[in-house]
């Protein structure tokens, strides 16, 4: 009768927890609102209210949310593989590059053949970011994790050099290109509405939220349904089982990092093709670690990894939106509430399970009497 | 626990329904921040005051924002244009692309923008002229020095900055032209404006290879020199604000940016009905620079160092003294 379940089902697990988790969350940041003298309710109303009282605020949710999709996808692939892709941020630096050498290249002559190449570009470039890492982890038993930290940092002072030399706007004095050509771009949701006769208020929400999806479903295939998503979980959950049963794990390693890499890099899209058309020096603001977070709290499944990117996109949009409206909320506050999500929801997932899970073993011992 | 549960949703709900929040008043001031940050003892801060001083004048209240990083600059202006804010002021030459597209899209709203020059019909643009102002601080470093070297870290490296460097070498050599100069730059990309520690190691490098005085443009960062000053007991100029206060004793003065002049002035002029789009110029006839005179300084400017400047001044605003300007100070795109 009271003895705790070891697992709960899947519907508690997976979606009341993770609830409860942002719940304990909120209510901590609740009070630091409070402690700063301003109301929390209203704090939360206007949270919300920012994130999707209007169809531009939903427009920004989603918008960020895509990028949240691709550097949480990203996590989540070389996770199962085994791996931890710390290297987020700098391929999609990289991808960002890609992105914008492909709309140089081809924009002026075929503005939409260079999109199709700017997303080759981009998820290229990424990749070819993580197979440095990649090749000396699987060859060289070099630490994944430092090397993508340290690709980090070369790939930001890259683009530094880059944007502050031979791709810098010219006459310009900050690190960023010149306008991409007309016409190389993504097209904006409200763009493809008003094409449907559809009226929507203007925000960045492009084409590549889209793009963010299929992703998802292809990660989501790759993982359940193919020889090869078998063989990366398989090494990823034992390396030398995978090794004994036929599997070659250095291979799985570098394929599955590049993987990683290529969605990590495909955060561009988004931000540059989709809404600024400009390569700027620190446009992925982050992103990149955040996906860490996203992948944990999605429990590592796409659709969990779309969830959480939306609860991302709602923080970071409603948070402005709260920064704009109270002014004793700064922007630093902002991240403290960010970062008690993580906290409680990334990092501390397991905090409620104890009497979750006593709770649920008397209702369903109840259930079973 | 059920109840409580179904309670709390409940107040969720109730939360989230106060939906209008509209300004209050007619006219609608709007002040954005460069990523530097509101109270950053320098530029964004002398801004910040600018508009209070409107605020207090007028009655009138202003709304303001700090972006996190440069991509944000777009979306902030957007967001209080279609707020229809009748007045967006925004200042930093890194706003120059995103005043640009935002205006381009928004013909109804006026924007003024500081230290970058956007040519478009509802756009004002205020640059000044920092080289006159580093020309002053120049000759008060040369006059101050007493090993004979003197330095400049400047923050980001662009044209902008480099326009304090040229007035501050020229202001310095007039006085005496045996001096020798030791330049830094914190970086190349917007974190060198707030890196106070970097700025910091190259003062005290700066100041272990003999110079004695140091003229820091690098808007936050330049606090990491100050302080170097105080730890070498060595002498900084601060820069935009009247940075004086921050270590006395080790301020020998601050290049004055009267940032808070330019965007007062916009405000009252949006709100009289005033305002004029096109470029204006700030310099020393204007007082849109100065070097800054208080109580912290009072004993390390002397009276016959005072005297040279007012007269340098008077020369400058006469046109008998020309300062050197650097090309593409203020273009941004």
């Amino acid at each position: 009768m009271s003895a705790v379940p070891a697992k709960l089902p899947t519907v508690l697990e997976s979606l009341l927890m993770p609830f409860l988790n942002i719940l304990v969350a909120l209510f901590v940041s609740g009070l630091v609102v409070w402690g700063l003298g301003e109301d929390p309710f209203f704090a939360l109303g206007l949270l919300i209210e920012g994130a999707f009282g209007y169809e531009e605020a939903i427009g920004y949710t989603f918008y960020y949310a895509t990028n949240f999709i691709f550097t949480g996808l990203a996590v989540s692939v070389a996770f199962h593989a085994g791996h931890f892709n710390i290297g987020g941020e700098g391929q999609a630096m990289l991808g960002g590059l890609g992105l914008t050498l492909a709309v140089f290249w081809l924009g002026d002559t075929a503005p939409l053949l260079s999109v199709f190449v700017a997303v080759a570009g981009a998820a290229l470039f990424g990749a070819g970011w993580a197979f440095v890492p990649a090749w000396l982890q699987a060859r060289r038993g070099s630490h994944i994790v430092i090397t993508t930290i340290m690709f980090n940092f070369i790939a930001s002072a890259l683009l530094a050099y880059l944007l502050v030399g031979p791709l810098q706007r010219p006459g310009g004095q900050m690190p960023e290109s010149s306008d991409f050509p007309d016409g190389a771009g993504l097209m904006q949701f409200h763009e493809v509405l008003a094409y449907f006769g559809v009226s929507f208020e203007q925000s960045p929400l492009n084409l590549s939220f889209l793009i963010a999806l299929l992703a998802a479903l292809a990660v989501w295939f790759l993982l359940s349904r193919t020889r090869f998503g078998y063989e990366m979980r398989v090494a990823g959950k034992n390396a030398s089982a995978a090794a004994f049963a036929g599997v070659s794990v250095p291979r799985v390693t570098i394929i599955a990092l590049m993987m990683s890499g290529a969605l990590a890099g495909m955060m561009g899209l988004n931000e540059l093709l989709g809404e600024q058309l400009r390569l700027i020096g620190n446009f992925t603001l982050g992103y990149g670690f955040v996906g860490i977070a996203v992948a944990f709290m999605g429990r590592n499944h796409p659709l969990g990894i779309v969830l959480a990117a939306i609860l991302f996109g709602v923080l970071y949009q409603g948070g402005a939106e709260l920064a704009f409206e109270m002014p004793t909320v700064t922007r630093d506050l902002i991240v403290v509430i960010q970062g008690l999500v993580i906290l409680f929801a990334g990092a501390m997932p397991h905090l409620l399970r104890r009497p979750v899970a006593a709770l649920y073993g008397r209702f369903a011992g109840r259930g079973a009497a | 626990m059920k109840y409580l549960f179904v309670r709390v949703v409940a107040l969720l709900v109730l939360a989230s329904t106060p939906s209008t929040l509209a300004f209050a008043q007619d006219f609608k001031p709007v002040l954005l921040y460069d990523i530097g940050g509101k109270f950053d003892k320098s530029f964004n801060e002398a801004a910040f005051r600018g508009a209070e001083k409107f605020a207090t004048e007028s009655g009138i209240d202003f709304r303001d924002f700090e972006p996190n990083s440069e991509t944000q600059y777009e979306q902030a202006l957007k967001r209080f244009a279609r707020r229809k804010a009748d007045l967006i002021v925004a200042v930093g030459v890194g706003y120059s692309v995103a005043v640009r597209n935002v205006a381009e899209q928004y013909p109804n709203v006026k924007f003024t923008v500081i230290d970058a020059i956007i040519d478009l019909p509802n756009v004002q643009s205020i640059t000044f002229k920092e080289n006159e102002g580093s020309f002053l601080v120049g000759m008060a470093a040369a006059m101050a020095t007493k090993s004979g070297k003197v330095g400049f870290i400047g923050g980001m490296d662009i044209p902008l900055i480099r326009r304090f460097q040229v007035g501050y070498v020229q202001g310095a050599q007039f006085v005496r032209d045996d001096l020798d100069f030791i330049e830094n730059y914190v970086g190349t990309t917007p974190s060198a404006w707030n890196d106070p520690i970097k700025a910091s190691e190259m003062a005290k490098s700066q100041y272990a290879r003999g110079v004695d005085v140091i003229f820091s443009a690098a808007g936050p960062s330049g606090l990491g020199v100050i302080n170097a000053a105080k730890d070498s007991g060595a002498l900084a100029i601060g820069v935009d604000s009247n940075q004086n206060h921050v270590q006395p004793g080790f301020v020998l003065t601050s290049m004055l940016k009267r940032v808070d002049l330019a965007v007062s002035q916009a405000m009252q002029q949006a709100n009289a009905g005033t305002w004029k789009s096109g470029h204006q110029v700030l310099g020393l006839p204007e007082g849109g620079v100065d070097y800054a005179m208080d109580e912290h300084n009072a004993t390390l400017i002397t009276a016959e160092m005072r005297e040279r400047l007012e007269d340098a001044r008077a020369k400058i605003i006469a046109g008998e003294i020309t300062v050197d300007d650097v090309d593409g100070g203020n273009s941004g795109h």
